[in-house]
């Protein structure tokens, strides 16, 4: 795998910023190099390609998302895009909920992070979007384990949070094509687990810090 | 070389527009530089920020001249984009209205400035008045959301109005047939632009230094009547001193002038009372660093169709 940035990628990035105008705003930290995994609320195709678009270039050469495997799976195209373009770590939605056994769900559940320390490597920082499916925009959904899981496996990781505004009107849910408005997008405090914290506190903790950076209709 | 180069007298109006800039901005780092309670701070800063604003107007007429009429047309469709991006952003739309917005953005936009490119004069007169009048509603019908179903109709053909076809109006002054100025349309869509920039800061100007009575303090509390007065006729008189530069004898260049103030400070009017109306103060926020296209060309928006129109009507038979 080379570091160099996708022709392709490069192209959806700009047009994905003509398109949303997006405004980034560093609010919590400064952009670095420093591995890190950002964490945002979900709720359009297009999240990943902005938070992405929006970090500088050479931070963007060694940042992948991680994206549902069912989906990016299913053509050619994904599959492309999902593996050469943007060099996706493609992880199973739901796999512990199929599997039969508790055990088998444990394992299931372990290989997953696995797979995702592994995506991190020495260098490469992550996008994860651990609501785990794309929301109306309204509300940030309940967090997905495994930001938890693989805080704990990493803990050398910085987490970054980040929240997406107006997105879902650019391209909600169910449609195809976008259609250009102007949005947001701010970067939060890292946050990391503290000593004695349970799984479900530190998933609320950084629910509430994704939630905590809108902007339009706060206050 | 584009043709704009062999045009002495535009390279004159570039100078006179140039000069004046540099005059104001002068003017303005003078009084920033100068000792002032914090209330007058304010208002320097403002004259500054509609100084920078009208840097970039001038930059975008100069471009659209120089490039030429295909350049302007490209220029002007990449303004109208951004406005009608701001505009969108800030009108609550529905989520049934998805694809009559994109079909707005990505099929009667281009279409729109392609009529007036192909000079297709009856064409683009009617495409946003009628056409898009017509498909807009019917696309959000289709769509199936009943709700508030007139105001999202309404608010999606002013947008388009505003935003695409008044804006279209600029460029297209560079492909009327005005007999015996022939190659100097450049002028027109300068003069335009230069009447009522002029305007925008002669008012604001005049505001600050004369005003007393508000014209209507809840859309735009600082429009004076007495700045609205004495911006309209200096602007009209800079205007009327241009008429060498165009096909208008020096009355008809007051004239045209005057119309060019009073449709300026409407435009300028409206948009601002469009904005008290739908909170700008929640929004404000997307807006701050796009630059507020909108407030930029929204006294062009409504000068540009009546201008062209008067020039077509009586100058280009």
């Amino acid at each position: 795998m080379n570091d160099g940035i996708h022709p392709i990628a490069s192209l959806l990035a700009a047009v994905a910023r003509f398109i949303s105008g997006v405004q980034v705003q560093w609010a919590g930290c400064e952009p670095s190099v420093r591995q890190r995994i950002y964490f945002a609320n979900h709720t359009s195709h297009l999240d990943f390609i902005v938070l992405w678009s929006a970090l500088p270039s050479e931070i963007r050469a060694r940042t992948r998302p991680i994206a549902a495997k069912d989906y990016w799976e299913e053509t050619p195209v994904r599959r492309y895009l999902a593996a050469n373009v943007f060099k996706a770590v493609l992880v199973e939605r739901g796999a512990m909920a199929k599997a039969k056994t508790h055990e088998e769900a444990r394992f299931t559940g372990r290989s997953l992070i696995e797979d995702m320390a592994a995506a991190l490597g020495s260098e490469y920082s992550l996008i994860l979007f651990p609501e785990g499916t794309r929301g109306s925009g309204e509300k940030v959904e309940v967090f997905r384990g495994g930001l938890f899981h693989l805080a704990l496996r990493r803990p050398d990781v910085e987490l970054v949070p980040a929240y997406l505004e107006n997105l879902n009107r650019i391209l909600p849910k169910g449609e195809f094509a976008p259609v250009p408005m102007l949005s947001l997008l701010t970067f939060g405090k890292p946050i990391q687990v503290e000593a004695n914290e349970g799984k479900e506190q530190f998933l609320e903790r950084a629910r509430e810090a994704v939630s905590s950076l809108r902007r339009i209709g706060s206050a | 070389m584009p043709q704009a180069f062999h045009d002495a007298t535009l390279m004159w109006m570039f100078g006179a527009v140039l000069v004046a800039l540099i005059i104001f901005q002068v003017t303005g780092n003078i009084l920033k530089n100068r000792q002032h309670p914090e209330a007058g701070r304010s208002t320097i800063d403002t004259l500054n920020a509609r100084i920078r604003a009208w840097w970039k107007m001038c930059v975008i007429f100069f471009l659209s001249i120089l490039l030429g009429r295909i350049g302007a047309l490209v220029v002007f469709a990449v303004i109208s984009f951004l406005a009608m991006r701001e505009y969108m952003t800030l009108v609550p739309t529905r989520r049934g209205d998805h694809r009559t917005l994109f079909w707005s953005f990505f099929v009667i936009m281009p279409l729109q400035y392609y009529l007036v490119g192909a000079q297709r004069y009856g064409l683009f007169a009617i495409m946003i008045p009628v056409l898009a009048f017509i498909f807009v509603p019917t696309s959000i019908a289709i769509a199936g959301d009943t709700s508030n179903f007139l105001e999202r109709s309404v608010k999606i053909q002013f947008g388009l109005m505003v935003c695409v076809y008044c804006l279209s109006h600029a460029p297209a002054l560079l492909l009327l047939n005005i007999p015996g100025f022939a190659g100097h349309n450049a002028r027109l869509l300068l003069y335009l632009g230069f009447v009522d920039q002029m305007n925008d800061i002669l008012q604001y100007l005049w505001d600050k230094l004369i005003g007393r009575h508000k014209i209507a303090w809840r859309v735009s509390p600082n429009k004076t009547w007495e700045g609205f007065a004495a911006g309209v006729v200096s602007a009209t008189a800079i205007g009327t001193a241009l008429w060498w530069a165009t096909p208008f004898t020096p009355l008809q260049s007051a004239g045209m002038s005057f119309m060019i103030c009073l449709l300026g400070s409407a435009g300028s009017l409206v948009i601002s009372a469009l904005k008290r109306d739908i909170g700008i103060k929640d929004f404000g926020v997307v807006i701050e660093g796009q630059g507020g296209i909108l407030d930029h060309v929204d006294s062009l928006c409504f000068a540009a169709p009546i201008f062209f129109h008067l020039v077509r009507y009586y100058f280009a038979p």
